[in-house]
């Protein structure tokens, strides 16, 4: 049946040329439909939970993201003249920001104060020009005095100031809004800088980090990819010597990618920076599919075979061993499925409906290019071949020492295993070249963290919140988290509260209280509320039945297991206190620390489902029980180092390393698979001993698997110059396993191997031995008619 | 000679156009400020108002919340209406009194009796434009209306709740206004308001506001029984319930002033 597909495509390639790239060009137009998605809550199911606990608390008081502008005079001091009326017109200017709803500054912060029986409420800053000196020192103490201000709008010395505008993105359409806001805001920037040379101005907020998600993808795309192609035209030039084998393979690859990225915009799919890394991996792993056929075709040439006689020979020879990588190949990035982050299982979706097209092409349209284009055969590759027959030789002499001392070298790396750390901080998923990791590293340094936890506390009846005790609750609390060392800032409505109860006393600061009574608390909310301007309101901490508020509170950046931490404290120090009122706490940065965590379960589940289901398919594939189980060693063994290596160099890990095990497994096998299987051929079809049989699989499949896997580990090494830095580190720990792997199945699965097949010729095994022998006949007989 | 009569002709034609374009922003502004005179002057002589109102608070979470007040009016010839908010619900606040002076132009003046505080106190704001007990209705949108407020353009004719209605652009004078314009549909037939958007800083659509259920009350006054806010960036509402107008109850200066607040009850 294959064979007559494969006479066919020799037969009629230009035909078989016509209707592939047909195909691929119908395939591909769906490449249109494919958008990219610049948001973070991309990252969670609409089933997570965190996320629904926190569109939940969106809902009840309002959605938004935001926008931080940091200012940082070079004179370190932000009240002056100059600096606050500049401030003053950035604020002005942000309501102008598209889909504005908010904008908070220390200029606009609306200051309460008494003034015989009148409270008045206005702008902290006014009539810029005509402050005096006196007037700006009590700006200054104002403000620095104000608990909704400090190391929120202004840092403790004052030296710099965030204006944070609060943006609704309407989410009708995605893929314009983010860029649309983030075009505005840079043109603020750079107007800002223009007027105010003495000055420094750094964008943060969730917009920027959106903007940053499809910024350094786009980069990535614009570099990586071309790079990527550069560097397999290179290796298979070079390495094969051969153009038209280049060219065909570049056609493969780019009908791969092209056809899975159309079929993936017609299945409505959306791209995302995980995703979006798809074509380099697809790209990576075609490559070894070309390798292989052209490696057999040159060398059935070099033998004095004809050109179409040696791709048809090739074709043969490869189909079962191709399929068998492509479908465990697969299997692996299929079983990124298992993790909760769904661009992620889009990532193992679209490398696995890559990969099987990549077979598809290299079995089709590749012979067919072969057969049309002219091939010559270089004669001078003797000398790789000969240094394959010198490590044969080496490792075979050397089997004592190697054994023992690659698995010691193995067992120990694999023990750092331990040493990895589960974090998931998203300001750390872009590296330091990206804008906004430097921005929100600074502001970190001068004034805050955008670490944020919301807190809904609900008092649970109507007009609750005004009752006494729950407002004692709720100022105990936020002055707990006040002494929290990782707190920066807390926002609550009971600051506000006690600032109005000190204005209606003449503005006493002894009475910086609660007020007494439930009515009391009700008729000085409504007063000061109906004093505010537009957009300033307490919607965003008042819930429209006044029965639950929200406390806002920003910490130091923290990393996932101190976040987790902060969460349970607070947990605990709600049972402490009899709190008799429901609390929910949500926020994005909950919502990484929640999946960074889960992300280690799912890596469990993942690799075990991919070990078993590809034992199972090596198994039956090989026809043998044994061939699973000493597969099985050299297969798991690369994950367990690679992941020990990246303890020792790195150590932090997140949702993004939790898929590299189940996808690594998948593509490590392929070189086991190739080896073994070439060395039971020698040893059962052939007759030969273990030492000759290892020498044959070195002669085999020893140059070829270098070669791919040097395409692999260079492939996934450019992934890891990426600036969005969980791709970067995916990239890098999995060209760490993958080179791992080449060398245990070098120099330890040879040992293994000599070590092992000698017990086996004991009488004991015989019969197994015999049955394997049999069923791997039955095997190659179904496979040769 | 023949170019220079050529750019003289071009600019004598730009100049015309531009004239005309000017001539037609003009009559826009001025058939807008005559309608809204129209307006106006159909809803003068009433007196004084006494209505109930209950208001329905919603959020997107479908979430719900009630308030009720009492809102009186006494209307101004000179200047902007008098008006006193009294609560009735919630329970905390009820009997808390919002005594308002709205001027066409400038800060409103405003007063507030706490009565668990048993003390009116003035509030010192020029801002208006917050919202009123945490609906989607700022204190502006239920002032009075007075022509020296906007300024107008003319939009045209279209229907507005089955109603052929003018269509007319209104943009605040106040700087503290939290709009940047309005459009209002006023139906020809009575001139009664139908509908208004509101447009904020930024010129996007915010919130529009419905009005249904108008009934006539003494010598051909119209007043909405049902008055709906929708915000369109959050996707709250609040629903105004009017009940039990009254009209010319005799109420005078002396109901309206700082004093009359604590007599409340």
């Amino acid at each position: 049946m294959m064979n007559k597909i494969f006479n066919f495509v020799i037969k009629h390639p230009i035909w078989v040329f016509v209707a592939i790239i047909g195909l691929a060009f119908l395939a591909s137009n769906g490449a249109k439909n494919l958008l990219f998605k610049s948001d973070y809550r991309v990252f969670f199911g609409p089933e997570h939970p965190q996320l629904q606990a926190y569109e939940s608390m969106q809902k009840i008081y309002s959605k938004s993201d935001n926008v931080y502008f940091l200012i940082v005079p070079k004179d370190g001091n932000v009240f002056s003249k100059e600096h606050l009326a500049s401030i003053q017109e950035l604020t002005k200017q942000s309501w102008q920001i598209p889909y504005s709803t908010r904008v908070d500054s220390i200029t606009n912060f609306q200051h309460s104060y008494a003034e015989g029986d009148d409270l008045v409420v206005e702008d902290l800053v006014t009539d810029v020009q005509s402050l005096t000196a006196a007037d700006l020192n009590r700006i200054k103490e104002i403000a620095l005095n104000e608990p909704q201000l400090v190391n929120k709008a202004v840092s403790e010395q004052g030296h710099v100031s965030v204006v944070n505008v609060t943006v609704r993105l309407p989410g009708v359409n995605p893929i314009t809004e983010v860029p649309e806001v983030a075009a505005f805001v840079r043109d603020l920037k750079a107007q800002y800088l223009a007027n105010n040379p003495g000055t420094e101005v750094y964008l943060s907020g969730m917009v920027m980090m959106n903007t940053a998600f499809s910024e350094s993808s786009m980069a990535d795309s614009a570099t990586l990819i071309p790079l990527m192609f550069l560097l397999v035209i290179i290796t298979i030039g070079v390495l094969l010597r051969t153009i038209t084998g280049t060219i065909a393979s570049v056609t493969v690859i780019i009908i791969s990618i092209a056809s899975t990225m159309g079929l993936a915009g017609w299945l409505g799919f959306y791209l995302t920076s995980p995703s979006s890394v798809a074509p380099i991996m697809i790209l990576t792993l075609a490559v070894a599919d070309c390798v292989h056929i052209l490696s057999t075709m040159f060398y059935e040439m070099r033998q004095g075979a004809e050109k179409k006689a040696a791709i048809a020979k090739s074709l043969q020879l490869n189909l079962q061993p191709i399929f068998l990588t492509t479908v465990t190949t697969a299997i692996g990035f299929l079983c990124m499925n298992f993790s909760d982050s769904p661009p992620y299982r889009d990532l193992g979706n679209l490398v696995a409906m890559g990969i099987f097209l990549a077979f598809i092409f290299s079995m089709t349209i590749f012979p067919a290019m072969l057969s049309i284009l002219p091939v010559r055969v270089s004669k001078d590759i003797s000398d790789s071949q000969n240094n394959m027959h010198k490590l044969a030789g080496f490792i075979i002499a050397k089997k004592k020492v190697l054994l023992p001392v690659v698995s010691v070298i193995t067992v120990v790396l694999a023990l750092n295993v331990t040493s990895n750390e589960v974090n998931d901080d998203y300001v750390k998923y872009f590296d330091e070249t990206v804008p906004f990791r430097t921005a929100t590293d600074t502001m970190q340094e001068n004034i805050s963290g955008m670490t944020i936890l919301e807190v809904s506390v609900d008092s649970g009846q109507s007009s609750g919140i005004y009752e006494p005790q729950y407002l004692k609750f709720v100022s105990d609390f936020s002055d707990w988290l006040r002494q929290q060392p990782e707190t920066d800032h807390v926002s609550t409505i009971t600051d506000t509260i006690k600032r109005v109860n000190r204005n209606m006393n003449g503005d006493d600061p002894s009475a910086y209280t609660l007020p007494t009574s439930r009515e009391l608390a009700a008729q000085y909310v409504l007063m000061y509320e109906l004093s505010l301007p537009y957009g300033l309101d307490l919607n965003s901490q008042i819930n429209i039945d006044k029965s639950s508020t929200r406390l806002i509170v920003t910490f130091k950046n923290l990393t996932t297991s101190e976040l987790i931490d902060v969460e349970q404290r607070i947990q605990a120090w709600s049972g402490a206190n009899s709190n008799q009122y429901r609390m929910d706490i949500a926020s994005p940065s909950l919502m990484f620390a929640h999946i960074g965590q889960s992300s280690v379960e799912s890596l469990l589940i993942s690799t075990t489902i991919a070990l078993i289901v590809i034992s199972i398919v090596l198994g039956l594939a090989m026809r043998s029980v044994r061939f699973g189980l000493i597969s099985l060693l050299p297969n798991l063994a690369p994950v367990l180092v690679g992941f020990g290596i990246w303890g020792l160099m790195d150590g932090q890990m997140g949702v993004a390393l939790a898929v590299v095990a189940s996808m690594t497994l998948g593509i490590v096998v392929d070189d086991t698979v190739h080896f073994l299987s070439k060395y039971f051929h020698a040893r059962r079809e052939r007759g030969e001993t273990p030492e000759q049989a290892i020498y044959y699989a070195f002669g085999n499949v020893g140059r070829s698997l270098w070669i791919t896997t040097f395409v692999l580990v260079v492939g996934f090494a450019v992934l890891s110059i990426s600036s969005f830095k969980t791709n970067a580190d995916m990239g890098l720990l999995t060209a760490i396993t993958l080179l791992v792997a080449l060398i245990i199945d070098f120099l330890f699965l040879p040992p293994l191997l000599l070590a092992i097949d000698k017990s086996k010729s004991s009488k004991a095994n015989q019969t197994d031995a015999q049955w394997d022998e049999q069923q791997s006949d039955l095997a190659l007989k179904r496979e040769a008619s | 000679m023949l170019n220079l009569r050529k750019l003289t002709h071009c600019t004598l034609l730009s100049a015309v156009m531009l004239c005309a374009h000017g001539v037609l922003a003009m009559e826009g502004a001025q058939k807008g400020l005559e309608i809204s005179k129209e307006y106006k002057s159909r809803d003068t002589g009433w007196g004084d108002s006494s209505s109930e109102i209950k208001m329905i608070l919603r959020n997107t979470e479908g979430q719900e919340s009630i308030r009720k007040i009492t809102f009186n009016t006494l209307e101004q010839l000179s200047d902007g209406d008098k008006s006193l908010t009294v609560f009735v619900e919630p329970y905390d606040l009820k009997g808390t009194a919002f005594l308002s002076f709205s001027h066409p132009v400038g800060a409103d003046d405003q007063w507030l009796y706490l009565p668990a505080l048993k003390r009116v106190k003035r509030i010192s704001s020029s801002n208006k434009s917050g919202p009123f007990m945490g609906s989607e209705f700022a204190y502006e949108d239920l002032s009075s209306f007075e022509v020296q407020k906007y300024t107008y353009n003319y939009l045209g004719e279209e229907e507005a709740n089955g109603l052929q209605s003018h269509k007319i652009e209104q943009f605040p004078v106040d700087e503290n206004s939290g709009y940047k314009r309005r459009i209002v549909w006023i139906d020809k037939e009575a001139y009664r308001i139908q509908k208004i958007e509101f447009y904020d800083r930024k010129d996007a659509l915010l919130k529009t506001l419905t009005y249904s259920g108008y009934n006539k009350y003494i010598e051909g006054f119209w007043r909405p029984d049902n008055a709906k806010m929708v915000n369109h960036q959050s996707g709250k509402s609040t629903v105004l319930e009017f009940y039990n107008y009254q009209f010319r109850e005799g109420l005078s200066d002396s109901d309206f002033s700082q004093s009359s607040l604590k007599r409340l009850r």
